[in-house]
């Protein structure tokens, strides 16, 4: 079992309580009661691993707290199957797409041996991402209502897979995208259903300071002086060569020290590539934490995050940037770049900054160092607006009011 | 004392549909505003407020944000948030006055009008669900409690969307409480209470404690 698994296992309902207000969680339940007999079934292509099974780990044992009848379904497929939709991913986050056209009734013949295996007698089916996309086919006329949800960026898809996709995703009853820039024109209405941490999570959860400062000292940072912080892979669209930049324009006026931790590195010969370049960059300047961690490492990521004075995510592309929830749900004041789905949560001068360049990011760092108290009530709004929005309830909610919404309409 | 009709607590639920409508300037808002439905306008100003009820200086509306964060335009952005929703019983008058406001600066400033906005403005709209629940007041102090029980989603739908429910410049606490209660003072003063300065929660905490001293001053004579 994952560690994600165990914590689910073990956080109930009412553990949200405390951070919600009770009204909340009895609100839950009221919207849950209104489904009652009716049954969910949640479709994705693994149990471990990546986001989306991450979040139907946490989703599923809540909604069944609630009462609601859900399964959760996993597709199989072959390796071929696999590496083709890894490349269809790839190509629908504006990606090449190399494969023949082969590979498409590929993708059709592992998506019939799963309607084969699978049963889908739910009333509400909601299908995850575009590997099982094409399980539509086995919905009949009488059957209930289905729902895509597509968690990646499709703001700029390959056309190629687009195009062989898109016929079937308009057969659903709606779909779902984590940002309004990644809808697409498909005929059917489409929703907006922001991407979600888990407060009780290793990964947001309290901390006690003991352990935050072990973690600091294990990595030779000073816990005494401000610690700008960005948490993310080693990966050129973070640019994490940005952000030393940054650092490195702000410590000419004021004292402070970097730290760079995030994975990706291990696996991955471009992440290798950058992780290099940084190290390049950074010199040997003693101020620069650059931190390869292994993916086990939620806690010491929140450790870091926790102990930092400014988070940054300067980001040159990004679908959500979950690294900035997590951030706000500290109460950190986060400096961010104006990109993906980061002006959804950073909100200009109300819960963060925003900047558009290397100086811009230097300068807002700036500001914030010398006005810790702008500083602290960026950070504390930041945890209101997560609180609100970004949180697992949340998403646990719009699952609740979509299947209500269809109840009421048929 | 006993309401002539009781106070019905609802839940209410918002999902937002995104619209294939996007605004990429100043001149492509201004036409957006004409041309969207009115679940964009309710969404990007009633329940805009209600989103981020937490802001309680200097955030007012999507569009002002927007024009502010995203154009750089901080006159038309303070206009645009000067627009108090509660001064609207319609969405035909709130669009008209964002629109005037919004074409108004672009003859003015037309150059500024065409320019890029760093990132566009996407047009979506809410789809309300409403479920009552099991709860009635017939009393102030059941009115109390069920108010103390109360999450941000059903504040929301009772003390600000209720205004465009009603057509009336109120709230579903102060109607009931002047209506069926016949508490006009009480009522009013729950009215008064500004959404734009206060959370939903310390608006919630404010009407609590202005029923507690009423309750107070009754039981003592």
């Amino acid at each position: 079992m994952t560690q994600a698994q165990t914590e689910a296992r073990m956080n109930k309902l009412d553990d949200y309580a405390v951070l919600l207000g009770s009204g909340e969680i009895a609100e839950l339940r009221t919207l849950a009661s209104r489904l009652e007999g009716r049954s969910v079934q949640m479709v994705n292509s693994t149990s471990v691993g990546g986001g989306v099974a991450e979040m139907l780990i946490r989703i599923v044992p809540l909604m069944g707290e609630l009462n609601v009848a859900i399964r959760w379904d996993v597709i199989t497929g072959g390796d071929d199957f696999f590496s083709i939709t890894k490349a269809f991913h790839n190509a629908l986050h504006g990606g090449r797409f190399d494969l023949p056209d082969e590979s498409f009734k590929t993708f059709l013949a592992y998506s019939d041996q799963n309607r084969a295996r699978l049963h889908f007698d739910a009333d509400f089916t909601v299908i995850h991402d575009p590997q099982p996309a094409a399980l539509i086919d086995s919905r009949t006329d009488h059957g209930g209502h289905w729902v895509w949800r597509c968690h990646i960026d499709l703001s700029n898809p390959n056309e190629r897979v687009w195009r062989f996709l898109a016929p079937y995703v308009s057969r659903y009853d709606a779909a779902i995208f984590s940002s309004p820039a990644f809808a697409q024109h498909l005929g059917i209405p489409q929703y907006l259903f922001y991407p979600s941490i888990d407060p009780l999570s290793e990964k947001n959860r309290e901390l006690d300071a003991e352990f935050v400062g072990a973690t600091l000292e294990r990595f030779q940072i000073d816990p005494k002086r401000p610690i700008l912080t960005q948490i993310s892979r080693f990966d050129r669209l973070k640019d994490p060569i940005g952000v030393l930049r940054a650092y490195q324009s702000v410590k000419r006026y004021l004292d402070c020290q970097l730290v760079l931790a995030g994975g990706g590195a291990a696996d991955d010969p471009e992440g290798e590539a950058v992780l290099a370049e940084v190290r390049e960059a950074a010199g040997k300047d003693a101020d620069v934490h650059i931190l390869d961690l292994p993916p086990w490492s939620a806690l010491e990521i929140n450790a870091l995050q926790r102990a930092s004075t400014i988070v940054i995510q300067k980001s040159l592309r990004e679908g959500f940037g979950l690294t900035v929830t997590e951030a706000l749900w500290k109460k950190k004041p986060v400096v961010a770049a104006a990109v993906g789905g980061i002006p959804t949560q950073v909100i200009h001068k109300h819960t963060g900054l925003l900047a558009h360049s290397v100086e811009g990011t230097a300068y807002q760092i700036r500001f914030l160092l010398s006005n810790p108290a702008i500083a602290q009530r960026l950070g504390e709004r930041g945890h209101e607006h997560v609180r609100e929005h970004f949180l697992i309830t949340s998403n646990v909610r719009r699952y609740l009011t979509l299947f209500l919404h269809f109840q009421a309409g048929s | 004392m006993r309401a002539s009709e009781p106070f019905q607590f609802v839940t209410a639920s918002y999902l937002v549909r995104i619209g294939n409508q996007k605004s990429a300037s100043l001149l492509e808002l201004q036409k957006g505003i004409e041309d969207c439905s009115d679940g964009s306008i309710f969404y990007h100003t009633f329940q805009s407020l209600g989103r981020h009820h937490f802001l309680t200086e200097g955030f007012s509306n999507d569009f002002a944000q927007w024009v502010l964060g995203s154009c750089n335009r901080p006159a038309l952005a303070e206009q645009l948030a000067s627009l108090d929703i509660r001064d609207y019983v319609s969405l035909a008058d709130l669009r008209g006055d964002l629109r005037r406001m919004v074409g108004d600066y672009c003859k003015a400033n037309p150059q500024e009008a065409e320019q890029a906005a760093f990132e566009p403005f996407y047009f979506c709209e809410t789809v309300e669900e409403e479920v009552p629940v099991d709860r009635k007041a017939w009393t102030l102090e059941e009115f109390r409690d069920g108010l103390k029980e109360m999450g941000h989603a059903s504040m929301q739908f009772h003390f600000i969307t209720s205004r465009l429910r009603l057509h009336l410049r109120t709230n579903d606490f102060s109607r009931w409480l002047s209506k069926d209660l016949e508490l006009k003072d009480l009522a009013r003063r729950v009215d008064q209470i500004d959404v734009y300065t206060n959370t939903l929660d310390s608006a919630k905490a404010r009407i609590l404690q202005f029923i507690e001293q009423y309750l107070e001053g009754e039981h003592r004579g």
